[in-house]
């Protein structure tokens, strides 16, 4: 059983116990535990179920590489799945479920996987569920969707309980790893006054080094620990940051990283995680290096666990996994297991050292303890169900004959160490194939590259494959003086601390136990815990054609888990390299990519969530709107009331009634967000008749013009009126969703194009607050507020007529007044200052009550332009309409030389008179197409679909015209004008209607031009 | 003339700064040649500034200048007397090729100060807003989270930011949400 030693435990406090739970169970740890020493302190050592084969899974690591132990941890609106229990640290209170199995963990149905596993080898899915093809949609895909997947998603009804946040930080070096060569390298780097940034991912600096052991300068690598981090946090230019991973490094030294600030205080106020978005001059990658498992059958049985991590157990969290250990190895790092579990008065009954001769000095030591060594031996298989109870030992150079039982409740494995390369990789730093360690390391002469060409990371300590004390520390010296030197830093010797170790006899790579196990041990035999895949799997994938690393990976699945492949990724390309007959450098690595390990979302997400998941953009008069019903539309990014619904209507009901009191008394529209693009310089005509379509540079000051732009391929890509406001400025109205699309448009034609011409645009949107007084009634309300107030602007026909602009004051306001019209009615659009609107918009409402005024929204605005056949970008336009299809002839100059789209428009598909055309659509009985429709014709395509001859643009039901009135795009729609074509609705029906001119109301334009 | 009101008409908050919205200011952007003559006498009339270097602010007693681009300045000034500074600054300006508008009314202005300051910003602004690199008198033009701003720190420790008027509301929440008492970084 596992169980808490008498002493050890360098991490623990034992006066202060934590209580936790376990699957409901209630468990006791200490304060400094991990969720994985405490459960082991507690025998909980079977953690959860594996993916596939749902077969019992116990803990196999000691830190961010484990594979198994994941759980689903808190409650309600603070449950997460998938949680690490090695990187959890306890708190009282913790709760924690293990995931992966039906009806339970100690008991679960889809365990008979395990014994179908003959029938679920690699590439399992592709084979089975590619017939019969219905079969996926309606049987697979629900089957697989139910077992798949390992954690459960949270309830999506509830929201997560904290708070996220991300902070830019900039550094000339960023160290990643705070272990002994991470907290050296920092050390050399600020020597040179460099700003430096050293990021250890759990909450104890040093790494490794404790527990392992040796003399830094004489002294324990715990007193060195301690003493140079309190060096560097005495130093100003060093930032020190613990429980926060280096997760990314990307492109020009971009660096993210994972700052857990609440993990271990849940609820406690203030962001939960920090994202750290870092620019750095150079980067050291201190990550250490992770054990690799050995392959033998029975490897993923509870109670198998890498040496390192069995070691880290008993030292830092003083838990023992079993009573009775059996030890194998490939080389001499194991044997400080031996000696720490005999010190702590654990039973090693054995080391199995694969190599012929075994090791040296450690060897030497663990007999002089009494432990027995056999060299040469090896396990062939681990039996014991939901614990080890048997190690059945073997000649390494066999097939797995001759067994000798052997009974123990546990087996610490090392199959050697390989240097954590995630962040030297990410952004492209190579790997050279170290035969001696038989592991990939970074390559010093190919690091990743920076905009200059040079590199800007460096591998320091193990993590650079250097898996000795001693030329760790002289390593990550070099490493931190280099980088700072790269970050431009003038060199400042520092001395590399002397690290002693006993020297330790070649490793020797076992890439299977025992070398030549036959196939029943193999197909037993794990490599990636996480996604099931055995020695076996990999081995036909080979033989199936997979040659790739990067195919097999995905066709077995190697890998592809949470903790992608960091304990298999070595293993499973050496077995199949073996299998394919080729070298390991040959076959190479998989890509690694960002985050180390899996970050939350929450972190990505940072502050956007809630009020400022976006912004929304409001109009001086946006509170008003939404004190006053308006049911609120999306256009861009700002909201603009898409009708103001009254208690007891419904929104149709509430459009209906705007439309009505428009076009008969007096309606006010919110029109604050069109864009106003101010263009002004001795060559602003010339550049507005490039922009537009039509002539702007001919304007009279003080007149409107309506206007189309074209992208160059000759696309509508706007519209909107201008106004001459005077010699050499002009006033552009942009559409609400263009203002900063083409204020961007004109710019990019002024700095890259016609930088030479004396223009210069300003975006004045948001100054100006724009209500659009619309109907029978405008003038008089206007006329009112004169009175009133003794506003000077005479807004009679005469002296503002259609199309004209005006200056002066209305009521008590500055305003700019433009007799335009977008309705058909008389109308007047007036800006004031954005601090005013509020309060124009309000004496409007008040001085209009006797005329009948209602603010009206953007539904209402549409169906009235419609009405009126006017078109809508957006509507009518989709990016690929041109003003020719849309009968706007009129408004494409044939006096300019150019336009932008002018050339475009030559082309022989925009000429073609087959392109369809803008007409009016009227049901034959009144009602309302869907939006959307397509209007079919004669015969088949080639897909057996009914042939297209035309779509809706905009359709709506008139409240004037008391009918279903819509546009649409019709091929050779102008010549079939009384025709009446069909549109199919998704609701089985199919609509009727005529074609008619697309001008519904008023069509002479007499109400507008009173 | 009705009174006119800022976007949030005084908002603030308390954390680990003091987020303020800073009410109306006088606003002018001036697009032109910032090497003339003829506009550096301009500015200096209309502010009582000069000319800011690339990245900075130039303050006078009763406004300034930020230096927003190569032929961009945004010039700050008394909020009642904007229109009539804008006239002189035409007058002065005339015969030059430039473009001046007034968008005092375009924007929003906060105020953000306290120990927590630049580690409010340095959340939301992908911006070096340690000691050594941001210093008082510097203009920078940036992205705030999700919308455009830009800001200025002064001798005595705090941010002047400017965006959007329509965004006041968002900038604000979002000010106020970096500055939570509880979230100090801990480096600056």
């Amino acid at each position: 059983m596992s169980t808490r030693l008498a002493n050890q435990g360098r991490l623990i406090d034992r006066s202060k116990p934590i209580e936790f739970t376990f699957n409901g169970n209630r468990m006791t740890g200490y304060e400094g535990d991990t969720l994985a020493s405490a459960l082991l302190a507690n025998d909980q050592m079977m953690v959860g179920r594996s993916f596939k084969y749902h077969r019992p899974r116990g803990l196999v690591a000691s830190g961010a590489e484990e594979p198994n132990a994941l759980v689903g941890l808190g409650n309600g609106d603070r449950f997460e799945p998938n949680q690490r229990v090695t990187t959890t640290e306890l708190f009282a209170g913790l709760s924690a479920q293990s995931q992966n199995h039906w009806p339970s963990l100690e008991f679960d149905v889809g365990a008979i996987n395990t014994h179908l596993s003959r029938f679920l080898p690699a590439g399992f899915y592709y084979k089975m569920f590619m017939y019969p093809k219905a079969f996926w949609k309606h049987v697979y895909e629900p089957i697989i969707r139910h077992s798949a997947g390992l954690g459960k998603a949270p309830d999506k009804e509830l929201k997560d309980a904290d708070q996220y946040e991300h902070f830019y930080f900039f550094a000339d070096v960023v160290v990643v790893g705070g272990g002994v060569a991470g907290l050296q390298a920092a050390k050399a780097a600020a020597a040179t006054g460099a700003k430096v940034l050293l990021m250890e991912q759990t909450n104890t600096w040093g790494g490794r080094a404790p527990v392992d052991g040796g003399t830094i300068d004489g002294d324990t690598p715990e007193a060195w620990v301690e003493k140079t981090l309190a060096e560097l946090e005495a130093m100003d230019n060093v930032t020190l940051r613990s429980r926060c991973m280096g997760s990314g490094v990307y492109d020009h030294g971009y660096v993210l990283g994972y700052e857990r600030l609440t993990d271990h205080t849940p609820g406690a106020a203030g962001p939960r995680h920090r994202l750290w978005r870092i620019r750095a001059k150079q980067i050291v990658t201190a990550t250490g290096a992770i054990e690799r498992p050995l392959s033998f059958a029975g490897n993923d049985v509870p109670g198998v666990m890498l040496a390192g991590a069995m070691r880290d157990y008993v030292a830092n969290w003083g838990v023992t996994p079993g009573k009775r250990v059996v030890i194998a190895t490939n080389n001499d790092d194991a044997y400080r297991t031996a000696i720490t579990l005999h010190n702590a008065g654990v039973e090693v009954v054995r080391v199995l050292d694969a190599r012929a001769s075994g090791g040296g000095a450690l060897m030497e030591e663990v007999r002089q303890l009494g432990i027995r060594v056999d060299p040469g031996r090896a396990i062939a298989k681990v039996t014991g169900g939901k614990r080890v109870a048997k190690v059945a030992v073997c000649a390494q150079n066999g097939e797995g004959g001759a067994q000798e039982d052997v009974v123990a409740d546990a087996v610490a494995m090392s199959g050697g160490w390989s240097p954590v390369v995630h962040l030297w990789s990410h952004c492209g730093g190579k790997l050279i194939w170290d035969d001696a360690q038989a592991h990939f390391r970074p390559d010093a002469s190919r690091p990743p590259l920076g905009d200059d060409g040079a590199g800007f990371v460096v591998a320091a300590g193990s993590a650079n494959g250097t898996l000795d004390l001693e030329n760790t520390l002289t390593d990550a010296t070099a490493a931190g003086a280099a980088a700072a030197k790269a970050a431009g830093f003038a060199k400042k010797a520092v001395k590399a601390p002397v690290g002693s170790v006993q020297a330790e006899q070649p490793m020797a790579p076992v890439w299977l136990m025992p070398a030549k196990a036959d196939i029943k041990l193999r197909m037993k035999t794990w490599l990636d815990y996480q996604n099931d895949v055995k020695v076996s799997d990999v081995q036909l994938a080979a033989r199936e054609g997979y040659e790739s690393v990067e195919h097999t990976k995905r066709y077995t699945t190697l890998g592809m888990a949470t903790d992608q492949g960091k304990l298999s990724n070595i293993n499973g390309l050496a077995v199949l390299a073996d299998t394919l007959g080729s070298e390991i450098p040959q076959v190479g690595t998989t890509t690694f990519r960002p985050p180390y390990t899996p970050i939350s979302m929450g972190a990505i997400g940072g502050e956007a969530r809630g009020e400022i998941f976006q912004p929304i953009r409001k109009t001086p008069m946006h509170d008003w709107h939404d004190a006053n019903g308006a049911d609120w539309e999306p256009v861009g990014q700002w909201r603009r009331a898409y009708a103001f619904v009254r208690s007891s209507e419904s929104v149709e009901d509430a459009v209906a009634r705007e439309v009505k009191n428009t076009r008969e008394n007096l309606g006010l529209l919110d029109a604050s967000t069109l864009g106003k693009l101010v263009v002004k310089g001795p060559d602003a005509g010339k550049f507005l008749d490039m922009m537009y379509t039509n002539m702007m540079s001919n304007l009279k000051v003080g007149k409107c013009r309506y206007g189309l732009m074209c992208s160059e391929n000759g696309f509508l890509i706007d519209d909107g009126v201008v106004a001459r406001i005077d010699d050499d400025t002009w006033l552009c109205h942009t559409t609400t969703g263009g203002a900063e699309r083409i204020h961007g448009h004109m710019e990019e034609w002024l700095q890259t194009e016609w930088w030479d011409w004396k223009v210069y645009v300003a975006n004045v949107t948001e100054q100006l607050a724009q209500v659009a007084v619309v109907g029978p009634n405008a003038r008089k309300v206007l006329e009112k507020l004169n009175a009133q107030a003794g506003g000077g602007m005479d807004v009679s026909k005469e002296a503002l007529a259609f199309m004209e602009w005006k200056d002066g004051k209305i009521g008590e306001f500055d305003a700019r007044a433009y007799r335009i019209s977008f309705s058909g009615e008389l109308s007047y659009e007036i800006a004031v200052p954005a601090s005013q609107g509020m309060a124009f918009w309000q004496a409007l409402l008040e001085a209009g009550k006797e005329f009948g005024v209602m603010p009206y929204g953007t539904e209402c605005l549409h169906i009235m332009r419609a009405e009126k056949g006017f078109i809508m970008i957006g509507d009518e336009t989709d990016g690929t309409v041109i003003p020719q299809d849309l009968g706007l002839h009129w408004a494409l100059s044939k006096k300019k030389e150019d336009y932008l789209g002018k050339r475009a428009h030559l082309r022989s598909h925009m000429a073609d008179p087959d392109r369809w055309q803008l007409v009016g659509l009227e049901t034959v009985d009144g009602s309302v197409i869907p939006d959307g429709a397509y209007a079919v014709g004669e015969g088949l395509n080639a897909n057996g679909q009914r042939n297209v001859v035309g779509r809706v643009t905009s359709t709506y039901h008139s409240p004037t015209l008391n009918k279903g009135i819509a546009m649409g795009l019709v091929h050779n729609g102008q010549k079939r004008m009384g025709e009446v074509i069909e549109f199919p609705g998704t609701d089985d029906k199919t609509y009727k209607a005529k074609i008619v001119d697309q001008v519904f109301y008023d069509k002479e334009g007499e109400k507008q031009n009173v | 003339m009705s009174d006119p009101v800022s976007a949030l008409q005084g908002a603030q908050f308390s954390g680990i700064a003091s987020v303020e919205e800073g009410g109306l200011a006088g606003m002018i952007t001036l697009r032109g040649d910032l090497g003339s003559k003829v506009m550096q006498a301009a500015v200096k009339e209309a502010t009582g500034a000069d000319i800011p270097a690339t990245n900075q602010v130039s303050l006078s007693a009763d406004g300034g200048t930020a230096w927003m681009s190569p032929d961009e300045l945004l010039l700050m000034v008394s909020y009642t007397e904007v229109e009539e500074i804008l006239a002189a600054l035409n007058k002065s300006l005339a015969g030059e090729h430039a473009l001046a508008v007034n968008v005092s009314d375009a924007r929003a202005v906060f105020r953000v100060s306290g120990d927590g300051a630049r580690e409010t910003l340095a959340k939301i602004c992908p911006v070096d807003l340690s000691a050594e690199a941001f210093v008082p008198g510097q203009f920078r033009r940036t992205r705030m989270a999700q919308v455009a701003a830009a800001f200025w720190l002064d001798e005595s420790g705090a941010f002047t930011i400017v965006c959007f008027r329509s965004v006041a509301d968002y900038v604000f929440n979002l000010l106020s949400n970096a500055a939570h008492p509880q979230s100090a970084v801990g480096v600056y």
